[in-house]
């Protein structure tokens, strides 16, 4: 692949990953990219890597612009393995020598991680370089989404290169947002809701933070997927409105199964809700990946769980999913459980102490059926349904 | 005396320990440090830290 020149002297030289489907358990239904950023000045900057095992094609990238043994300085904004990973192998082959710029939690991640050493050069929020023709400036964006998370904005070109911020999962080689049009907005919303949700808070702060500083920001290069360069302020509207959480007239209703009884109540639980003038959908967990659950989950108001009892606790699959959501702390929503039982029962009350402890406001006690569910059972749970679906229409 | 979360990134505060990287010395008790003391894995405020219950 060749390098895309993005402003006069400045390029993308990373990598498409096709292949991709499981991103350390996050399904990437259109594969990845690693992007790595080129800035050819008086001091020619590398910004970020790639996985270890793209190294050497975008060292390929790099030779179709310059040999990559020009390069004077590398910073690492991310230390990320994905971000990270090429840096032993590009600095072996450009000069170990070289200096590596990162923030302060970088020296001590990438030390960390990479102990036979680089030659590490901590900068501090706001601290400034000159590379010729163009000044960098470092901000420390610490927890968004590890420690060591940095951005570089290049005042001259005005490009605000964001590490995994405002990143997506998507391989394609449109390379801007333009280009791909509004399916791209899918994929950011999915990588916020898996990667970014639980710091929404410092997200808020941070995004104030940029508007405080007036950064003009032309374009917004991240580590994966797209570059924004048609209206970078859409993305970071939507990163504010994402991380409010205020929910939309949604519900979710999400569930597992054995011999079809929990998916009977699911599905007249959902209709309930949509006779109030609620979205709603079931989710049959296994016909779903815990990621897209997620990303239905970041704007609906409330989230139902069914779950079978299995040998006197919840399903393996539907803890699978409350786990995961435990640590994505979603705010804001209305909880409540259901599920069908033999004889013991124990799931419902198991998953509203879950929903208790993410917060939720428990709008039901939660409701059990026997075996399979009867006429009787079937209106109950349409009846549980509507009581959500009033309770989301009250709550906004 | 009372330990505290960093409930942005679980990062515990050990009066203990203290932060000696930041200058704060073994002993200080949480309320004692001072408010412009941030998290030193994530940077978060004092008012994000939560008792360890």
């Amino acid at each position: 692949m060749k390098a895309v020149e993005l402003a006069k002297d400045v390029y993308s030289v990373g990598v498409i990953d096709w292949n991709i489907r499981d991103f350390h358990g996050y399904s990437t239904e259109r594969g990845s990219s690693y992007n790595a950023y080129l800035i050819v000045d008086e001091k020619v900057v590398l910004i970020d890597t790639v996985k270890k095992e793209f190294t050497d094609k975008m060292l390929e990238n790099i030779s179709s612009i310059i040999d990559p043994k020009r390069i004077d300085i590398v910073i690492s904004n991310h230390t990320e393995m994905d971000h990270s990973g090429g840096l032993p192998r590009v600095m072996h082959y450009i000069g170990q020598d070289k200096p590596v710029y990162c923030s302060k939690m970088g020296f001590k991640n990438l030390s960390e991680h990479f102990p036979a050493g680089l030659n590490l050069k901590e900068v501090s929020n706001g601290e400034e370089m000159n590379i010729g023709k163009r000044t960098l400036t470092f901000l420390e964006t610490r927890m968004l989404h590890w420690p060591d998370s940095m951005f570089t904005y290049d005042q001259t070109d005005k490009i605000l290169f964001s590490s995994d911020a405002f990143g997506q999962h998507y391989a394609g080689f449109e390379t801007f947002d333009d280009k791909v049009g509004d399916e791209i907005m899918h994929h950011a919303k999915k990588y916020y809701a898996n990667i970014l949700l639980l710091y929404a808070p410092l997200i808020l702060k941070l995004i104030e933070k940029v508007q405080e500083m007036g950064l003009d920001i032309k374009m917004i290069c991240p580590d994966h997927g797209i570059i924004w360069r048609s209206d970078p302020a859409k993305i970071i509207n939507a990163y504010v409105e994402w991380s409010k959480q205020e929910g939309h007239k949604k519900a979710i209703v999400v569930y597992d199964t054995m011999w079809h009884s929990t998916e009977i109540m699911a599905e007249n639980i959902a209709e309930g809700i949509a006779s109030q003038g609620v979205e709603a959908r079931p989710i049959h967990i296994r016909s779903s990946d815990r990621s897209d659950i997620m990303t239905e989950a970041l704007n609906a108001k409330a989230i139902v769980f069914g779950s079978p009892t299995l040998n006197n606790t919840i399903f393996p699959t539907v803890a699978d999913v409350l786990t995961y959501m435990k640590g994505l702390k979603p705010k804001n929503k209305i909880g409540a459980a259901f599920g069908s039982y033999g004889w013991s029962g124990e799931a419902v009350a198991e998953i509203r102490g879950h929903l208790e402890n993410l917060g939720m406001e428990i709008v039901d006690p939660g409701l059990r059926i026997h075996y399979v569910p009867d006429d009787q059972g079937r209106a109950e749970a349409y009846a549980f349904g509507q009581k959500i679906g009033k309770a989301v229409i009250d709550a906004l | 005396m009372d330990k505290y979360v960093c409930s942005v990134c679980g990062y515990v505060y050990d009066p203990a320990n203290g932060d000696p990287d930041n200058g704060i010395e073994p002993g200080t008790s949480f309320a004692d440090l001072p408010n412009d003391w941030v998290c030193p894995v994530c940077g978060a405020a004092k008012d994000e830290f939560e008792k360890q219950e």
